[in-house]
């Protein structure tokens, strides 16, 4: 049992070179570093900014949507809102902020002292985020450059022949596609790099067997980026060939498909509904054990349901498709792929209340968080349920039914074990503890606002209030419901900016974090706050899958357990 | 029955008469998919009170409570049987679900036609419905006028639905769930209603800037008022001697290249056809009342009302505005 704590500087090479303070030689050092650990800092930090930026996006369309026939913005500029902020959310803020916890954690949890390749680490990272800032050129530049600019309208599906050069005329539908199509080599490069780190990378000790369920998480989602970011990337250049160099794939005034396009794009879509929440299940896995103070129940079981999704997930992507009229035994069968994929996500609820069940609850902010977590993905999973009903999905899908379902695994699921994770390891990134009164405030702020804004969005879904529409007619009894959703965007944002001061407080005068704040059990606890570069001096060797629970209580380790 | 109708008495008490909620379900295909959510809820409302009902639970009873020695709980690492069967119930929870849905997916979507049942093709286009019955000869717009269906003698309308441009979707949420309208597809739903009425739907696939406003109007007539309105619609443009002016102000304009007043030099069909523009309650897809008010301030700017639909401001002098306008009001 010789997991290793604290690392002297000595190991640390950067120090020498660190500059002192100045500016441009701060900067870069951050534009050239190829380390984990500020290359994951950067994702995180490029994520907020568009997370700031989209969440305004949004707080625009609720303020239009709160009465009847409102003029607040024009229906082009809804139609950009809507595009935008679903495009940033996914590519740019969900995708990087996984990414950005991954790359932090998982070479800290394996007891690795980087990732398998730095350099392509550094590339994928800032290939991505010009991806991001070309979507947002479009600002400028979306009519060429020579008039005035617009963004995309498509949608962030961008149904054909919608994006035919005859619909879409102008560079706008050219800057969505060019900036999806960056931001999904970076994703490929970086989990090319996640999938080879856990596989070869890992420290003594520490067989698949061993690893943090976080990690198995990651490893699963990286695998099926593999799967499922190649289709998009392959139907966006497909796309530019239509609009650019006369091919007819999607193009359907000239005998091209535009169901080809639905088939590429949800092929793409359903597995990466699963590649955003499958590292937040990685964070629950971490999270929850600890505030119970027990360990993860069934880490096999966990293990086999994740990589159960991980397939499955890769079957189901036609439940998007029930009303495109692919004909009854195919709405059968994708009805019936949708439903199995329950069964494994059910395990995991299961496991992690039999994980709560006989603990020692500690209800810090970040547990919180995790608590609203599993309530909200429970509902999330039911209304899938009910989407996955073809018939019942013909009167739901594409109305405000299915907008306030996937928010519910995107903010209510996602977005909230995003925060809980910010609340347990901004300590381990920082050195110092996130405010925990602060903390309250932003949970039950969110906690509300969130309510409001998407219980209630499933209302007016089924009163026939389709997606995508800039404005509604009075009479149609959706106006009380889109006030009381539009009511809680604001507290949200309200929360979100006390998240904001928090972290800026707190990383200056928060409470010093020590290397293990919570009294957790793996590897990246050893460490100090913030880690060394390069982690280790000396590299850890483990026993079993909580090697710090082993060193702690060494009557009774969990190698004798497993 | 009574299940139904205490359902939807509370519907109607939270909701108010909502004209498009599918829970009030007009036709066969929106009541089998009514029944079939009732049966959704239910089983999905009970995971949720049980699952819920048990996190709480162990939220509550497992806290950690002040004084506590410190001492780490028991620790459990997974149980074989509990696991299996928290596998094995969600499983035959599935196949009854799936078996309950399969079942009306095919008496839906594979139900056998009936001889009487009317056809009509509906054409989507960037941001209006153009509605055409082959066997009937009649062409109109926006305003889906289809005869009532006897559950005895039924006489639903087949709609065969395709698009002229972007994807759309037909959905008229009491009638039936939705069909997606594609350009070179060509898909096929049906729809009857029983009692006489006016149904309310709207676009349900984002097809463009004014997809808000790209709405949908379904009268399901008697058999006798639906005689009635194909007797009239089967007539060629009234001809009145004074809407002359208006008549030729439209064929001396581009009016005539986007839209059809049958009998007449007016063929075009990039716009809806006006053949019996007057006999419409609404213009501009549900948009705006037909009124002579609304047309002619649609005729002269239809950017006021829609910004972003495809008929461009006519730039007509204000006698001419009037004359058309008078021109319009006669096509009944
Ligand atoms: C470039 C083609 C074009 C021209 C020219 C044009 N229209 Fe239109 N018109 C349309 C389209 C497209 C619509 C449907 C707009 C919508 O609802 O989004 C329309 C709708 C209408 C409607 C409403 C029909 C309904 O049932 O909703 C009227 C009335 C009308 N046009 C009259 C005219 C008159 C009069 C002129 C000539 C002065 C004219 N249009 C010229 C394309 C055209
Ligand atoms: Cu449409």
């Amino acid at each position: 049992m010789a997991t290793q704590t604290p690392v002297s500087p000595v190991a640390d090479r950067t120090t020498a070179l660190r500059p002192s303070g100045r500016m441009l030689e701060v900067l870069h050092e951050w534009v050239t570093t190829v380390d984990h650990k500020k290359i994951g800092l950067m994702y995180i930090a490029y994520a907020l900014v568009f997370m700031l930026i989209a969440g305004v996006q949004a707080l625009l369309m609720r303020i239009q949507l709160a009465v009847p026939n409102n003029h607040f913005v024009s229906p082009q500029e809804f139609n950009r809102l809507f595009t935008m902020h679903g495009t940033t959310m996914v590519f740019f803020v969900g995708m990087p902020i996984l990414f950005g916890f991954g790359n932090y954690l998982v070479p800290l949890m394996i007891g690795a002292r980087d990732m398998a390749f730095p350099r392509l680490n550094a590339f994928s990272f800032w290939i991505a985020g010009f991806g991001g800032l070309l979507l947002y050129f479009s600002y400028f530049a979306g009519s060429g450059l020579y008039a005035a600019g617009t963004a995309p309208d498509v949608g962030w599906f961008a149904y054909a022949p919608l994006t035919a050069r005859a619909f879409s005329p102008g560079h706008s539908t050219d800057y969505w596609t060019l900036g999806v199509l960056l931001s999904g080599i970076g994703t490929i490069g970086t989990a090319l790099n996640i999938v080879t780190t856990t596989i070869c990378m890992r420290c003594p000790g520490m067989k698949m067997s061993r690893m943090p369920l976080l990690v198995w998480l990651y490893f699963v989602t990286c695998c099926m980026v593999f799967v499922a970011v190649s289709p998009l990337t392959a139907a966006q250049i497909m796309l530019m060939i239509d609009r650019y160099l006369g091919g007819h794939f999607f193009d359907t005034q000239a005998g091209g498909s535009a169901v080809l396009w639905m088939h590429f794009f949800w092929i793409f879509g359903h597995p990466e509904v699963y590649i955003l929440v499958l590292p937040a299940f990685g964070f629950a896995n971490e999270i929850i054990p600890v505030f119970s103070r027990k360990a993860i129940f069934g880490y096999p079981a966990m293990v086999g349901a994740t990589v159960g999704i991980g397939f499955i997930s890769l079957s189901v992507w036609a439940h998007h498709m029930f009303s495109v009229g692919l004909g009854p035994g195919a709405n059968a069968f994708f009805t019936f792929a949708t439903m199995v994929i329950s069964v494994p996500t059910g395990i995991k609820i299961f496991n992690w209340l039999a994980t709560l069940w006989g603990g020692n609850i500690h209800f810090t902010t970040s547990m919180m968080f995790a608590v609203g977590f599993l309530f909200q993905f429970l509902i999330a999973g039911l209304t899938g349920i009910m989407l996955s009903v073809a018939p019942f999905d013909w009167q739901l899908t594409g109305s405000y039914f299915v907008v306030a379902h996937f928010h519910y695994v995107l903010v209510g699921a996602i977005l909230f074990m995003i925060f809980s994770a910010f609340y347990y390891w901004f300590p381990k990134m920082s050195g110092r503890v996130l405010v925990e009164k602060l903390g309250k405030w932003h949970f039950w702020l969110f906690l509300i606002g969130f309510h409001l804004t998407f219980d209630f969005m499933h209302i007016p879904g089924m009163l026939g209030m389709p997606r995508r529409i800039y404005t509604y007619e009075a009479d149609r009894g959706w106006a009380m419901w889109n006030m009381i959703i539009s009511s809680g965007a604001v507290l949200q944002a309200i929360a979100i900016l006390i998240f904001v001061y928090n972290m800026v407080w707190s990383y200056f005068k928060g409470p010093v974090a020590g290397p293990d704040p919570w009294d957790a059990w793996t590897l990246e606890w050893t460490t100090t706050s913030p880690p060394p570069a390069y982690n280790f001096a000396v590299l850890p060797t483990v026993e079993s899958r909580r090697p710090l629970w082993d060193l702690k209580h060494p009557e009774d380790p969990d190698s004798n357990y497993e | 029955m009574l299940i139904r109708t205490t359902i939807s008495a509370i519907h109607i008490l939270a909701f108010g008469l909502v004209p498009t909620s599918i829970f009030s379900p007009a036709g066969t295909p929106a009541h089998s998919i009514f029944d079939l959510s009732m049966f959704v809820f239910a089983i999905t409302g009970t995971i949720f009170l049980v699952v819920a009902g048990l996190l709480l639970y162990a939220l509550i009873r497992y806290r950690n409570q002040p004084g506590h020695t410190g001492r780490e709980p028991t620790q459990i690492y997974g149980s074989n049987q509990i696991e299996v069967s928290w596998t094995v119930i969600p499983i035959l929870i599935v196949v009854v679900l799936f078996l309950t849905s399969a079942r009306v997916i095919f008496t839906t979507q594979a139900a056998p036609k009936p001889k009487k049942a009317l056809d009509v093709v509906v054409i989507g286009h960037q941001f209006w419905w153009e509605f055409r019955y082959p066997k009937l000869g009649i062409v109109t717009a926006n305003e889906l006028h289809v005869p009532v269906s006897d559950p005895l003698h039924p006489t639903p309308t087949y709609l065969t639905m395709s698009s002229a441009d972007t994807d759309h979707s037909f959905w008229v949420p009491r009638l039936a769930g939705k069909t997606d309208v594609i350009p070179n597809k060509v898909n096929v739903m049906w729809i009857d209603p029983a009692t006489p009425g006016l149904y309310l739907g709207q676009c349900a696939q984002y097809c463009g800037t004014q997809h808000a406003l790209m709405l949908i109007r379904v009268y399901a007539d008697s058999p006798s008022d639906f005689a009635a309105w194909v007797a009239r619609q089967k007539m060629p443009a009234v001809e009145s001697a004074d809407a002359a002016e208006g008549e030729a102000v439209f064929q001396r304009n581009a009016c005539i290249n986007c839209h059809t007043v049958a009998g007449t030099v007016a063929t075009g069909r990039f716009g809806p056809d006006l053949t019996h523009l007057a006999s419409r309650d609404t213009i501009a897809s549900g948009a705006l009342p037909n009124t002579e008010e609304n047309l002619r301030g649609w005729v002269d700017n239809p950017d006021h009302y829609k910004p972003g639909a495809l008929m461009p401001p006519m730039h007509l002098n204000q006698h001419d505005l009037d004359a058309v306008t008078k021109y319009l009001t006669t096509l009944r």
